[in-house]
Parts: structure tokens; sequence; C-alpha cells
């Protein structure tokens, strides 16, 4: 007997006999072909108790330098928050941890009540009426906002800012070719999407307009005018997506107020863990006429039997279940719990905390850009407002080599843009802050990111003499 | 309409398994104590000026915000979020939970969704700081146990489901299976061919003919002949050159393992096809037989089913696919390389490795050999890695239970399925709730209401909510489709007899209590927090979100 079946060898017995066979071989060999019934086992190791898998694992674990082991400026579509104790206990908690999508929701009020609660925490925070209940990831999210434009217009040209993080786009791509869109990238210029080249992209064939604030680089697009030169190259019928930093809404106009139509985004800075990547969860809001259009799981507000307040699962005539082929997603499992800790994160922050966080991130943001613009051999890759990241230019310097001397001495610069980007960025440094980077941090940061400067000249110069 | 109040609540539902020796509650009009809990949101308390957060002290000489982010750029009027205390945060979501049903608290039969229980060893590794608190971007160098323990469990998924490549990218398993049907028709489009037809069984998860017209292609539905498999001259007339693949699950959502599941592949792929399998019923079969060995090209594994992962609500989960060689060049990217440390880099610190291996993310198609996995990808699905906390939990799984612990718990699930038929059985509901096909099970069996309906006037719903009165989730209701009242049942491998056999007795006590009146079901349930919700009315003019002052 494994530890998690409850079957005893008397239970087997009793089971076996009220089912009248002799045997569970007898019960699946009546059922599975003598061909494809194993008799050998799995070519994996032995079971393991507990405490044996819980030193393989924090063995595992130890073998990672995370967040908690080095001071990390490194960022790029996640970022190391602070997350409340409240997180860790509700989420811990059996009746939000172990139940399934809520299909009975006369025992999954809570739930469901956390759905109404998020969206409307997503509406706000987005100045748009209407949001589902979560969707897997950021990247995705922006996927299936696309598909979402091509439901609702039918054309099949996507126009994507290069601004839009680089998985973005590679994830965009993937879809596209499902659906049968092309895609357009719209290049950067001084950091932000290039005007000019946005509005030329666009046409009546445009489907939707995707840009995202703040961008990759860290600048902060200038949203309303995009939009509107989006509308007016492509027409009422163009859908604009936004892709946010959820974060940064604490201080940036929010989507609806900049003629975004759709804004969806990566939701791990909102309570979520690193986790090496997820499970976090996606945020995705549109204007009212997207209702019916919409992915996902969507709670809304009813009343029982005897007149209560209550919650279900609604507009499921769109979903997968109901729809099948022409559903307007396949998405069935979503992000709840991520959504929960997104959700309890909001109210954690209130309506004072979330820009006072925001402000917060843009000043120390601002003195940690200069003071480290300052450095010889530093140039800023561009001069854009920012919020809580921005990008660096480091001339003649490789950059990879120097995340590591930094690293070596228990800091994370930040992100090489050459590993992502390649050319044109190999010598740009992405840099990110949260609450939990301190005004000496970003100073050591400056002096470390000096000394490797210094180094790397050094080495240099003695090879240039050498061979001189 | 009950007012707001501060009685205490009493706990929502008994155990199930019938330890709980509470009398069962007479349909009554009184209100309990969870029901006087009348809902108010998060929005609806506290009061201006309260919070929760304190910012830090900002500690750099402040800007005025005008001189580095134009107002014109701003938010001019904050969100309008809650204004609360901690306190009143902790108690408004505890007291929110209490108004759910969860597996740790009772029996959750849900067909099709494997709610087996959660180990809690898994959430205490998960929370380690060099997994939790590792980000995704980190150097492959300073995150060789992560990338490990990701090797380790497609090493261990290739072994289960019987095929050689694994990605762990999608985030779900409809996700993985827009990957599989993405997969499928890269691979018949590098052949030169262009091939639109995806043959589903009318049983199929909604989720499948979805994901084909998202994935550009067609569906073609086949039928299910009397015994519950596919009609295989259904199939045969269907099956022609335009069928870029078949997509199954095996056992279906009937519980029934196709007995011509090679006869299926033979036909699939003598047109050029290639076999999806639809990983949802993985549980039935794990160490049994293998998807791989029936004649499928690729596979999609739903983590949070077979491998155990707290369903969270409603996520999150996570979908990885397997495939075979000649589908694995399309695979999505990174895919991560091993390689023995010495080889790798003969002087390496044995701190860069992992016992004795480095690993690598391999993120380009061009940085992989002609032909080896992910040198033609399809590209990237989302971002990063995959859910990697849900790797986590499903390697300690595979971990700890072994080639032996997997088998044992295929093996008990499918023997529970049986003994709770038969149990059902004895209790004299076939009658009323006949088996819609066959006489044995794998792991799930479904229930046709049909009966109960005409004779009794008491739908399948009616039952579901009944049951909830029993102190039971009820099973998967109205699925698969081509079922009249299906009523889909999957008891798993951590339920005890005891447990099942309390399920069977209260489904035959609801039934003995239709006959003599079937208003009861009818009208049920009565101890939950709310009772029947009024669904057609929040379709007709929904309201979906708070409504603010």
């Amino acid at each position: 007997m494994t530890r998690y079946t409850t079957a005893t060898d008397a239970d087997r017995e009793a089971m076996l006999s009220a089912v009248g066979v002799s045997s569970i071989r007898d019960l699946l060999a009546e059922q599975i072909p003598a061909a494809l019934l194993r008799d050998d086992p799995l070519d994996l190791p032995a079971g393991r108790s507990e405490q044996e898998v819980y030193t393989h694992l924090r063995e595992l674990s130890a073998a990672n330098v995370s967040a908690e082991d080095e001071v990390t400026f490194l960022g790029a579509g996640m970022y190391d928050h602070y997350v409340p104790s409240i997180i860790d206990m509700l989420l811990g908690r059996s009746e939000f941890l172990t139940p399934y999508t809520p299909y009975q929701p006369e025992v999954s009020q809570g739930g469901l009540q956390v759905m109404f609660e998020y969206q409307t925490a997503i509406s706000e925070l987005t100045a748009l009426p209407v949001s589902n209940a979560s969707v897997y990831e950021g990247p995705s999210a922006v996927a299936a906002a696309a598909y979402l434009g091509k439901l609702a217009n039918g054309r099949t040209r996507i126009v994507v800012s290069a601004g839009a993080h680089p998985h973005t786009i590679a994830t965009l791509q993937t879809y596209a070719k499902g659906y049968g869109s092309e895609l357009v990238v719209v290049p950067l210029r001084d950091g932000a999407t290039d005007p000019q080249e946005w509005a030329a992209a666009i046409d009546d064939r445009t489907s939707v307009a995707i840009v995202q604030q703040p961008n990759f680089v860290g600048a902060v697009e200038d949203v309303a005018a995009l939009t509107d030169a989006a509308k007016q190259a492509g027409g009422d019928k163009l859908v604009t997506v936004g892709a946010y930093d959820p974060i940064c809404l604490g201080v940036l106009a929010p989507p609806g107020e900049v003629g975004i139509d759709v804004a969806v985004g990566e939701g791990q800075t909102l309570g979520n863990r690193l986790d090496f990547g997820g499970p976090s969860f996606g945020f995705f809001a549109a204007r009212e006429a997207f209702l019916r259009r919409m992915p996902g799981r969507i709670a809304g507000e009813t009343t029982d039997v005897d007149g209560r307040r209550g919650f279900v699962l609604t507009l499921q005539t769109r979903e997968q279940h109901i729809r099948r082929e022409k559903a307007t997603s396949n998405i069935c499992t979503s992000q709840a719990l991520n959504a929960l800790a997104g959700v309890v994160y909001l109210g954690w922050l209130g309506k004072d905390g979330l820009p006072e966080l925001a402000e917060l991130l843009v000043q120390r943001t601002h003195y940690a850009r200069r003071k480290l613009a300052a450095i010889d051999g530093v140039e800023l890759l561009h001069e854009q407002p920012v919020v809580r990241e921005f990008a660096l230019r480091l001339p003649g310097i490789d950059v990879p080599a120097l995340v590591d001397f930094v690293q070596d001495r228990g800091y994370h610069p930040g992100l090489a843009l050459g590993r992502i980007y390649g050319e044109p960025y190999a010598d740009g440094l992405l840099v990110a802050l949260t609450e939990q980077r301190t005004k000496q941090q970003i100073d050591r940061l400056a002096e470390l990111i000096g000394e490797a400067i210094g180094a790397q000249r050094t080495a240099t110069a003695q090879t240039t003499g050498a061979v001189a | 309409m009950s007012t707001p109040t501060s009685i205490p609540e009493e706990r929502l539902l008994p155990a199930a398994g019938g330890s709980d020796p509470r009398p069962l509650a007479a349909p009554t009009t009184s209100v309990n104590p969870i029901q006087r809990d009348h809902a108010t949101t998060i929005f609806e308390k506290g009061a201006p000026g309260r919070r929760s957060f304190v910012a830090p002290d900002s500690g750099v000489p402040e800007v005025a915000l005008d001189e580095i982010l134009p107002a014109k750029l701003r938010r001019a009027t904050p969100a309008r979020l809650p204004e609360v205390t901690e306190s009143e945060l902790v108690r408004h979501y505890v007291r929110l939970s209490r108004r759910n049903f969860d597996l740790d608290t009772g029996f959750y039969p849900l067909g099709s969704c494997t709610m087996k229980h959660n180990p809690r060893l898994h959430e205490r590794v998960t929370a380690l700081p060099g997994h939790a608190r590792l980000h995704p971007l980190q150097s492959p160098e300073r995150s060789q146990g992560a990338l490990a323990l990701m090797h380790g469990l497609e090493r261990q998924l290739a072994e289960v489901s019987g095929l050689p490549h694994v990605c762990l990218q999608p985030s779900a398993g409809s996700h993985g299976e827009l990957a599989g049907v993405l997969l499928a028709r890269a691979y018949h489009e590098a052949r030169g061919e262009t091939r639109t037809k995806v043959l589903t069984p009318d049983t199929a998860h909604g989720t499948n003919p979805a994901t084909v017209t998202m994935a550009g292609l067609e569906v073609v539905k086949v039928a299910t002949n009397p015994d519950g498999g596919v009609d295989l001259d259904d199939l045969r007339a269907k099956a022609d050159d335009q069928v870029a693949l078949i997509m199954l699950t095996n056992p279906n959502t009937l519980g029934i393992f196709d007995p011509n599941i090679e006869e299926i592949a033979s036909i699939v792929h003598g047109v050029g096809g290639v076999l999806y399998y639809d990983g949802a019923n993985l549980n039935a079969i794990m160490g049994i037989t293998r998807p791989g060995d029936m004649g499928f090209d690729i596979v999609h594994f739903n983590l949070h089913k077979s491998f155990t992962q707290p369903h969270g609500g409603g996520g999150p989960g996570s979908g990885p696919i397997a495939v075979s060689d000649r589908i694995s060049p399309y695979l999505p990217l990174p895919v991560i390389r091993r390689e023995p440390l010495a080889s790798a880099n003969g002087n390496a610190p044995a701190t860069e490795g992992f016992e004795g291996f480095r690993y690598s993310l391999v993120e380009h198609a061009d940085a992989v050999p002609e032909g080896a996995p992910g040198s033609k990808s399809i590209g990237k699905l989302r971002g990063f890695q995959g859910n990697y906390g849900c790797f986590v939990r499903s390697y300690t799984y595979i971990t700890s239970l072994g080639a032996e612990g997997l088998r044992d718990a295929s093996e008990i699930a499918v023997l529970n399925a049986n003994y709770l038929l038969a149990k059902l059985q004895e209790l004299g509901v076939r009658e009323h709730l006949p088996l819609a096909f066959g006489t044995r099970c794998m792991h799930e069996f479904v229930l046709s209401g049909g009966p109960m309906k005409r004779e009794l006037g008491v739908k399948t719903l009616d039952l579901a909510k009944r049951l909830l009165d029993h102190g039971f989730h009820p099973p998967t209701v109205y699925f698969p489709l081509l079922v009249d009242e299906a009523l889909l049942v999957e008891p798993v491998e951590t339920e005890a007899k005891e447990t099942l056999d309390a399920f069977a007795e209260a489904i035959a006590e609801i039934l003995r209590e239709a006959v003599e009146d079937p208003t009861i079901a009818q009208n049920a349930p009565y101890s939950t927090p709310v009772r029947r919700l009024d669904e057609a009315k929040a379709a007709k003019q929904p309201v979906i979100r708070q409504p603010l002052g």
C-alpha cells in the first residue's frame, strides 16, 4: 500500500468480491487488449518516504540562486515584490486551495464572490467596465486579446509594437499562425513606439493594434496618441489592445481613459511569487461591447430562490463546454488561486496604498537611473519617462560578463538585453526596481557596476599591452 | 432577504463519508447561521482612510512627479480599491472561504476532474525560497536545481506516456491541446501537406473542438458505437487524406477503454493522420498501459488531475505535452538540454551543475541540431518556461510514489470506480440510474438520469443539488453530451471504501425519498449558504462587478 491510496488488503478483497472479479489485473484485462496491458513496471525509481523526498527537493532548491540569496534588480516581466503574509495564510486555506472550478454555485459562493470582487478590482484598475475572472498569464493573454479582435472584426492583420515583451511577440506569432493572422512588428524610436511607423503600419485590414505599457525597455508610452492614430488609420472596427503592468496603474493613466479597448497583462506583480515564471495569472478587461466575446470564466451576481444575494458563473454560452467549436476561446482551467492572491493584494494595498507604492517606485527608479547613468562608461538607452524599470547601454562592455561579476558579489544588476534581443541591444542592461530595493542597495549596485567596468577595462588594457 | 449579522458561522457542511453524525437537515424554510451571513463584498466594507499597507520611506531625494512623469501620462483619480484594515481583510476572506465546499472537507467525485488528495508536502517544498523566489530569467548557471527538476519531470512524464520527448510549457490542458494541434499542423505542413480536418468523437471534452477552431482547422465529429467506443465504420468513412489528426481520450469520457484503439490508430495512420491523446483520463492507466504504446503521437497531461495539484477553485493547472520522434522537431521553445558536467566544462566546480550534469535552456531553433527537438519549433505558447510551481508539485508526487505507487494509484482508482458502481447496483439504483454503456468501467463511469427524470420527475440536476444536503460534492452533470441526463462519477484512489459506501447510500436515499416526494429533490438544496440561484437572470442582465458610488 502506498501512502495516498486507501484500500487495505481486506478492502481490496471485499471490493473485488462486490465487483465480481478475482483480481485487479482481471478487472483490467477484461477491458484492455492483452497486447497493451503491461506487466513490467515503469522504468522509474522506487517511491520514497516523505522526509527523503523533502530532503531531495530542498537540495534542488538550494542549487538555485533566488531573490532570497541575492539583491536582485532583475525584472523584464516578473518582479520581486514583497508578498504580504495574509496571502500565504489565505491561499493556504483548504477552502480556497482544494475546490475545483465552481460548477455547483450553492457550495462555491466563496470562490465565486472572490471572482466577482477580482473583476471589480480589475475593472477599477483599468477603468474598463468588463473583466473576466483570469486567464493563464501575460503573453498568452495578449494572444487571446488578438483572437478576440479577429472574432470581432474578421480582419487578419495584427500590428504590435516592438516594445511588447519578446515572449509576447513570440507567443502572438505562434497563435496567429493558428488562427490565420499575420503579424507586423512596429519598431521603437528612442525607446518608445515609433509614431510614424505605427501609423503607417495600420490600415483597414488591421484587426488589432497592440502596445505594452510600460514597454519592455521600461519606457512609458504615449498610449493616448498611439490609440488615436490607430483608430484614425484603422477605423472604428480596429481593436486597440494594451498590455499593462498592473502595479504601474497606480500612477499611469488607466487604459479605459486612453483609448484602449482591451487591456490585458501579467498579474504576477499583484501578490504572486516569482515561482521561476509561474503560476501567476493574466488579467483581461474590455469595453462593454466585447462582453460576449470574452474568453474564460466570468462570475455574475444574482439571487437565490429565497431572494438572497449570490454569485454564479455567467455568460457561459461563450465557453467551450457549451459552444464547443464555436467558443470564443478554448480556456477551461485558469488561474483562480493566483487571481485570489491578486484581489487580496489589491485590497491590502487599498485605494491610497496602490498610488503610494507606484510613486515610491517612480522615485526610487528615477534615483537609480540617474545614479547608474552617472557611472563612467554607462549611458541611458533611452530618455523616455519610466516607472519601475529602465534600460542602460554600456558601449564596449561585455554585459553578460558584467552581470556575472556583479552576481558573484551578491547582487543581480538586471537583464543583459542581448540575451533576449541579440543585436542591436547587445550592450544593453535592463534594470528593475521594486519596493524591496533600498537606496543603500542602489548605491551599492552602482559601486559594483563601476568596479565591473573598471575590471573589464583593466583586463582589456593588459591584453592590449601584452600584444603591444 | 436576510440582513447583515455578526452571528458566528457554523461549519457549512457535514464531513463526507458519513462520519459526521449530524442528522440531515430536513427540507425547511428556516434560515441557518451560514445563510444569515449576507453576502457583502470587500468593496462594501471598511471606511475612507482605513488601510493595511504602510509604504516604506523612499529614502531617496524626492523629485516632483511632473518633472519625471508628465501629467498627461498619469492617472488623475485613484482606482476605487477597498479601504480596509488587515483584520477586516482576514475576516472577510476567511468568512468567504467557509462558503466553499472543498476537497479537504469532503468527497468530490467530479468526473473527468480527478479530485484526488493534495499532499501537503507539495505545498511545503514549493514554498522553499529556492523555488518560490527564483526569477524566471535567472541565468541557467544559477538555476541548475530548477532545470534539473524540470528535466527530471520531463523524463518521468515520458516514461508514463511512452513517448520520448516532453515539453512542460503549456499552462493547462486546453493550452496543451492547442500546442498539440499546432504541432500536428506544423508536421503536415513541413511535409508539404495542407490537412484541415480534425476528427473528434461526440464524447470529447468541449476544449477539443474549441481548440481546433483556434488552431485554424475544422472539426469532423465521429460517432460512438453501442459499446461506448469509436464507431469504426464512421471513422473509416471520415478518415481521408484531409485528416490532420484525431483527438481521443482513452479511457474516454464514458470511462470506457476503447478495445479497438490499435485498429483506430491503424486507420488514422493509414491515411497519414496523427493521433492526439487528451490526458484528462490518464489517472486510469498510469503504469498499466501507455498512450505511446497504443499508437498515439502526441499526449497532453493535466498535472492538476493525474499528478495532483490543488485545484485552487479553477486553477492554476499545467498541461505538458509528450510527443513521438517525428513530431519532436516542432516542439515549443525553450528546450532543456542536459550534458554531463565533465564534457560541458572540464573545470567546472560541482556547484555549477546538479548531481553530475549541467542543464541549459535552448531558446532559439537555430541553436538546435537539425532534426532534434525544437529545431523547427512552432514557437512559444506563453512567457518563460511554464507553471514551474506546478512542476515542483508533480515531480514531488511522482518521486514519492515511484513506479509501483503510480500503478497502485491507477489500479485503486479503477477498483474504486467499479466498486462504487457495484455498490450502487446492489442498492438498487439501476432502475432509475442505469449505467449508460457497458458493464464495467475504468476510473469513472456514466449513469443516465433519463429514467429517473421520466418516472420520478427528478432530473440529474435535482439529484446533484440534493447530494449537497448530504455533504457530498455532486459528480459532473450533463456531460458527456450524448448521454441523457448524464452523471459522470470519478471516485479516485485516495477515497476510502467507507466514503464510497456512504455516497452510494446517499444516492439510494435520495431516490427513495423521490419516490415518496419528488419535490424535496426538485427544490434542493436546503442547507447550503445560498439555495438555487437564478442563472437566467445573471446572464440576461449581467452584473459582473460591484457598482461603486
